[in-house]
């Protein structure tokens, strides 16, 4: 991996590599080398396979990353592009045109993240969620509890046990 | 016979506990036509050709659906009639093939010849006009109870509903999760439910021989109450599914 990685090295300017084990490495990428790099990848060093296309809310420092991870299949590894997003208006170019799987994972970013890629096909059709009006539910700053509390009735009498307490008051009760 | 029912109304709504869950959420618009904004293109009216030439009108939501809402259905004139249709219902019970959550796949194993759910007169069919019982087999999203309850309704009298699994109880492990509700017995009238994460075929052929006697004992009223708390179902309903796209009632 970090002979590849030396070798794009020398075309693209890249950011830092992270090797997870010896057939998976990422890479942080910048916005302008994504789509050349994706060409290159798939063209000419036989990364055919975008196994996904996902996010990462960074709430804190107000990024989001994509992770594009690439497969190789005839050498087995993988390669992960990294890239990270501004928060704020979150959008990205659309990688439709190289993979037209992406279109899907692009919909669903847009409909769990709110992050938009403008020109991808049906990306703002609802894609998992129905008549959805607050924000996405995948961003962090999303209180899943206080929504499910506000939407939902809830029965009374729910407790909640220690299982590991739970069960050795219940094997050993002379010992509780 | 009014003055009765509207005495059994009340008596139902303290036994089940029924209050609205907000003050805003119970003004059900008097229209069954869904709101604009989510009107699907299907349920508009449109001209069509038919295949001999001739242009007509279709307004599906009068053409299609129903507009009436449901009524209760009263007990048969002499309580030894009714016992017999009870014994009757009891003894055949068909089951729609919906699974909704992972609890489906507990349903498997009981149309096979290991646990045989049909020697107790147990079926499964595939549509709804086929059907008495109803088991909501787990969590149950939203997107998923607007099916269900479209389902429901197109079952026909008498029906029953079984809550299958904690999920259906009180949210189970989704206990805090956006998208599934909480409490089945908010949305649709249930009759029974069968507790556990999952219950195992054993517990459902136990679940549904205490159903057998529920609907033995004439206590199996579910659809009865759907219909006399209609308004209140239906504004519970509308309070989660905020695409409401479809009519009122839909058998």
């Amino acid at each position: 991996m970090r002979e590849l990685y030396t070798q794009l090295n020398e075309r693209f300017p890249l950011g830092e590599l992270t090797e997870q084990r010896t057939d998976l490495a990422f890479i942080t990428v910048t916005r302008e080398q994504l789509r050349p790099l994706l060409l290159h990848l798939r063209d000419l060093e036989g990364f055919s396979h975008l196994v996904l296309l996902t996010a990462v809310d960074w709430m804190e420092e107000g990024i989001f990353q994509l992770t594009y991870l690439l497969s190789d299949r005839a050498k087995r590894r993988d390669l992960g592009l990294r890239l990270m997003l501004p928060r704020d208006g979150a959008s990205m170019e659309s990688i439709h045109d190289i993979w037209p799987t992406a279109a899907t994972y692009q919909r669903e970013l847009r409909e769990m993240f709110g992050i938009d890629f403008p020109d991808s096909p049906g990306v703002n059709d609802e894609f998992i969620l129905e008549g959805w009006t607050d924000i996405p539910p995948y961003r962090r700053d999303f209180d899943t509890l206080k929504f499910a509390e506000e939407n939902f009735r809830q029965r009374p009498g729910r407790e909640t046990r220690d299982p590991a307490q739970h069960m050795k008051d219940q094997l050993y009760p002379d010992k509780a | 016979m009014k003055e009765k029912l509207e005495k059994r109304r009340v008596a139902g709504a303290d036994e089940f506990g029924i209050e609205p869950l907000r003050d805003s959420c119970c003004e059900v618009p008097s229209t069954v036509r869904p709101t604009a904004q989510f009107r699907k293109q299907e349920l508009e009216k449109r001209v069509v050709t038919g295949p001999d030439g001739i242009e007509f009108e279709v307004d599906p939501l009068r053409d299609y659906y129903c507009e009436a809402p449901p009524t209760v259905m009263p007990p048969a004139y002499i309580k030894i009639v009714e016992d017999l249709f009870n014994w009757a219902r009891a003894e055949s019970i068909w089951i729609l093939g919906f699974g909704t959550g992972c609890g489906a796949i507990e349903m498997r194993p009981l149309m096979t010849p290991r646990f045989d759910a049909y020697r107790y007169g147990i079926q499964w069919r595939p549509t709804p006009r086929q059907a008495n019982l109803f088991v909501i087999s787990g969590y149950l999203s939203v997107k998923t109870l607007k099916r269900a309850i479209r389902s429901y309704e197109q079952i026909q009298n008498p029906k029953y509903v079984v809550g299958l699994g904690s999920c259906t109880i009180n949210g189970g492990m989704y206990w805090d999760s956006y998208n599934t509700i909480k409490r089945l017995d908010d949305y649709l009238p249930v009759d029974l439910y069968i507790t556990g994460c999952m219950p195992r075929p054993e517990a459902l052929l136990a679940g549904f021989m205490d159903l057998k006697k529920i609907i033995r004992a004439g206590k199996a009223e579910g659809a009865n109450r759907y219909a006399e708390n209609f308004d209140w179902y239906k504004a519970n309903q509308k309070q989660v599914i905020h695409d409401w796209d479809m009519p009122d009632y839909s058998w």
